[in-house]
């Protein structure tokens, strides 16, 4: 094995373990920041010690022992502290009992403790972008370095955010808390949300020339299961996994070879992940079963879920993904879900209802310099043959792209429409 | 990356209980933490059935099958980050094994899917 060999292998193992020692390390020091530091010292004390040892035969054990004897430590020396000032004698038996053999940590039910971190990495309190490079180190385990790559940011820029976010927990008091009644559902929110974005991010890469963007979408993917599993009467919670799940199934066939996107209706269904669908299925059937139907992320996911189960684009239920849109819309007013009405309308019932609507909205101040707007305007009008017009929106939706393979595609079709013009 | 784990065992007994509380417990986290995706195990080769192509001619052959030496028991599909990672958890189920199977002997696959389309 060589150096780097190695080096994968303990990172590897770490991955693994990382969620149960952060765990149980907040769980004896009852700060989730604290924790986090000191697991990181035990990964620290493994990539120093395995390369000349090699990995130890229970790698889990090992890391586990390396980071309760550091918590161990901390205490001791936070003990010492307080009797030196005398404000509170600590009491040997807590200790002991903070300290369960590590070779039982199988045994422990994370549940809990997972479910405390992820809130604590995702507090409202904390910017969007915090939250986001907090959530993928404490929960995911990624480096600092991994997390920079994965959104093309300098180190220093992430590792400032991740110190930032843990001290301001730190100093308000949050570092260790797990909401309940009335606040869960608005801070579950604000884990979905952190949870959304990380995969979007990745989503909207496609395939980027590094994999660890793409990567993020299993990242989130992961806390999606496990929020699931650990939260399982939150239907959201379940609406949010079916969306990405569903929306993940697709990635195989989303890029022709040479990585320029291929839309949905034109995509090879045969490349579509059907283990990521059934599994999609299941997850929104949950949501629907808690009574979660109407939910944001649920009714993402079913209009998804309509595309996931047309055997050939023209067997897509375009009347239901109109109709679900219109629910959508009465959750959260937005012009783009309207503007997404517009397209499934103009496929269930032809291209003059939808253009009705599309026109409405070309007053909307929220869409101007929108590209998809023109966009599909100008869609609508080729269908109606009026060519002249559909060049003219074409052109003006690509000025609009801001990304170069979108750009392309959107002259692709205004050269079409005007060749259509002349003829 | 999406990973099979194939345990293949020439072992004809069923799991210790104590085997399968170890394996449950590991399986419980693997979801808590969103790895694994799917899992199962599989019925005795002897209750199975091959379809085989030979010198051209199709044929339906019931089980039991003298000749098999490893049967595959049962399986789990992952998403893991890396081999490295698919090494480290398919090393601690096996561990598993050698802790709570004593005299067991196997093998556990570690196959990675084919990338789809383009």
């Amino acid at each position: 094995m060589t150096a780097a060999d190695t080096h994968r292998a303990i990172l590897a193992v770490w991955r693994i373990e990382q969620p149960r020692l952060i765990t149980s390390l907040a769980r004896m020091l009852r700060d989730v920041p604290l924790a986090e530091d000191l697991t990181q010292e035990a990964l620290v004390a493994a990539l120093e010690r395995w390369p000349a040892t090699g990995v130890p035969e229970k790698p889990g054990a090992w890391l586990m022992a390396t980071a309760k004897h550091r918590a161990l430590d901390h205490l001791r020396r936070r003990r010492m502290l307080e009797r030196k000032h005398e404000l509170v004698a600590w009491d040997m038996e807590a200790e002991q009992q903070a300290m369960p053999d590590p070779d039982a940590a199988l045994d422990d039910d994370i549940g809990d403790e997972l479910l405390r971190l992820i809130f604590t990495a995702c507090h409202p309190r904390l910017s969007r972008e915090a939250r986001v490079a907090l959530a993928l180190r404490m929960i995911c385990g990624l480096t600092t370095e991994e997390i920079a790559r994965a959104f093309l940011l300098p180190d220093a820029t992430i590792a400032q955010r991740i110190v930032r976010a843990k001290r301001t927990l730190s100093e308000s008091g949050l570092a260790y808390e797990t909401p309940s009644g009335e606040e869960l559902s608005e801070r579950l929110a604000s884990v979905l949300e952190v949870v959304y974005l990380i995969f979007n991010e990745g989503y909207t890469a496609a395939r980027g020339q590094d994999w660890l963007r793409p990567q993020l979408c299993n990242e989130a993917l992961r806390m999606g299961r496990a929020l699931t599993a650990i939260a399982p009467y939150e239907p959201e919670a379940y609406g949010l996994l079916a969306l990405m799940e569903l929306n993940a199934s697709r990635t195989a066939a989303r890029t022709d070879a040479v990585g320029e996107p291929i839309l949905m209706l034109d995509q090879d269904r045969a490349l579509w992940d059907q283990l990521q669908i059934r599994r999609g299925m299941q997850a929104l059937g949950r949501a629907r079963e808690l009574g979660g139907a109407g939910g944001f992320y649920a009714l993402q996911a079913a209009v998804i879920a309509c595309h996931a189960q047309a055997r050939t684009a023209g067997d897509t239920d375009w009347s239901r993904i109109a109709g679900l849109y219109a629910e959508l819309a009465a959750v959260v007013r937005s012009p783009v879900i309207e503007l997404n009405r517009a397209v499934a309308v103009g496929m269930a019932e032809g291209p003059e209802v939808a253009l009705v609507i599309v026109d409405r909205l070309a007053r909307e101040p929220a869409l101007k310099g929108y590209h998809l707007l023109p966009s599909v305007r100008g869609d609508l009008l080729h269908k109606l043959g009026r060519y002249e017009e559909a060049r003219a929106a074409f052109e003006a939706a690509a000025v609009l792209a801001g990304n170069r393979r979108e750009h392309n595609l959107l002259r692709r079709r205004a050269a079409e429409a005007a060749e259509a013009a002349m003829s | 990356m999406r990973f099979m784990f194939i345990v293949k065992s020439a072992h004809p007994a069923p799991p210790t209980p104590e085997l399968m509380q170890a394996m449950h417990k590991l399986a419980d986290r693997e979801i808590k933490a969103g790895r694994m995706l799917d899992s199962g195990g599989l019925m005795p080769l002897a209750t199975g059935a091959q379809v085989r192509i030979t010198d051209g001619q199709l044929s339906v052959v019931d089980g039991p099958f003298v000749e098999a030496k490893e049967v595959i028991g049962g399986y789990a599909i992952f998403e893991l980050q890396s081999k490295e990672e698919a090494v480290a958890a398919v090393t601690e189920f096996m561990q598993l094994h050698k802790d709570f199977a004593p005299g067991w002997e196997g093998t556990c696959e570690i196959r990675a899917f084919a990338q789809t389309g383009p």
